[in-house]
């Protein structure tokens, strides 16, 4: 009988703490870190982790005006690499993201920015001809034009997506299908292969999550 | 009496081998059916969706029976050669670019073609691979 009433008190112990663990999860942080001392208020010595942050960024839209990370400073926003004329995993990525923004779209916490690869052919009209047909209207989503160099740094120096032309592949170039989370203070949270359902599910949970951590 | 055994073997037979033929075919049709929804999978589904849904208006959905019916006998070359034209499905307007599929047999081309067109709504039965050749070898 004791035997009972303990392990019954040991599976309840067990549950309490897991669900207790879960409402303070944490989403992880990628990339680079580095420690850095600091003095606070009291002038006392204190190290913190520095992660990796996007840096300032300035491209056109696709309504041809400049947007840069003001856009999307101070929101949770989700960054991805495409190209309008892609015929292979772009469509699912994007009808996979479709249903993100969907789900966000009166958040005002929330946005989303999707990067063009192909410099040549992909300017702003081109864009929102493409936005449009999938779609997708008002600033919500922004789908940005930039020259090869400062789009290709960004994407594998800082958001960690390898892209790059390539004249074998079937369209000319190659990329990573990455949905990329980023937090208000511009920290990578997340990367979701956006052509597989089960990570997007991931990531329409996640959203929420790294919301929350700025709630408190 | 012996007329009338003759007769009845002879209808008999008759029946068996429609019978058999009709099996035969039901066979090839499943045989199409399960190969195509796996070249269907990996070379459509990401414009055309899951379901032949379409993807807004950059891909249109295979749900068109009237379409697809109308537009039959060239439905192989759509799929082999892709299709650069305005195409409207169900009343709406469709411009962007199908790629071509210069990978795909024409065996391939047979399977997914049947497939599409007994899916997503659609009945429009067999057809054999030699048929769907034939089409192949005069695309416009
Ligand atoms: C990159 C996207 C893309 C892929 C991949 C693709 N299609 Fe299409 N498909 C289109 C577009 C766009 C059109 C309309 C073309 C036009 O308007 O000229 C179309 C039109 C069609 C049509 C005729 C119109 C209709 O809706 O009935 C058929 C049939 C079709 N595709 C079947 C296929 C099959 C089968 C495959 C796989 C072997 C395939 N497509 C792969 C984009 C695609």
């Amino acid at each position: 009988m004791n035997k009972i009433i303990s392990s019954i008190a040991i599976c309840m112990l067990s549950i309490t703490i897991l669900s207790s663990c879960q409402q303070d999860k944490k989403l992880p942080f990628y990339g680079e870190r580095h420690a850095e001392t600091k003095r606070d208020t009291a002038g006392i010595e204190k190290i913190d982790t520095v992660y990796q942050t996007i840096p300032n960024w300035s491209f056109l839209n696709q309504d041809s005006v400049v947007t840069t990370n003001k856009s999307t400073d101070g929101k949770v926003y989700v960054a991805d690499f495409f190209f309008t004329s892609c015929t292979t995993i772009c469509p699912t990525m994007h009808r996979n993201l479709m249903t993100v923004y969907n789900e966000f779209k009166t958040n005002p916490d929330v946005m989303f920015v999707s990067h063009t690869i192909d410099f040549k052919y992909d300017r702003p009209y081109v864009l929102k001809k493409y936005a449009q047909k999938l779609g997708v209207d008002g600033p919500k989503w922004q789908f940005l034009y930039g020259s090869k160099d400062s789009v290709y740094t960004l994407a594998e120096k800082n958001y960690l997506v390898a892209v790059g032309e390539d004249s074998t592949a079937k369209d000319g170039y190659i990329h990573q299908g990455y949905l990329v989370l980023i937090d208000k203070d511009r920290r990578i949270r997340g990367a979701y292969d956006g052509t597989k359902e089960d990570q997007v599910e991931q990531l329409k949970k996640d959203i929420p999550v790294l919301l929350a951590e700025y709630k408190k | 009496m012996r007329k009338y055994i003759i007769h009845s073997i002879f209808l008999f037979s008759v029946i068996a081998i429609i019978v058999s033929c009709q099996n035969q075919e039901t066979i090839d049709l499943q045989n199409y059916m399960s190969n195509g929804k796996d070249i269907y999978k990996a070379k459509c589904q990401n414009c055309h969706g899951e379901n032949g849904e379409g993807l807004g208006q950059l891909a249109p959905p295979l749900t068109d029976s009237v379409f697809l019916i109308a537009n039959k006998n060239r439905l192989a070359c759509i799929i082999k050669n892709g299709v650069n034209e305005t195409l409207v499905i169900h009343g709406k307007e469709y411009r962007e670019k199908m790629p071509a599929f210069p990978e795909l047999a024409d065996i391939d081309v047979a399977q997914v073609m049947v497939y599409v067109t007994n899916s997503f709504g659609n009945k429009q039965g067999f057809v054999p691979y030699n048929q769907v050749s034939t089409q192949l070898q005069n695309c416009k």
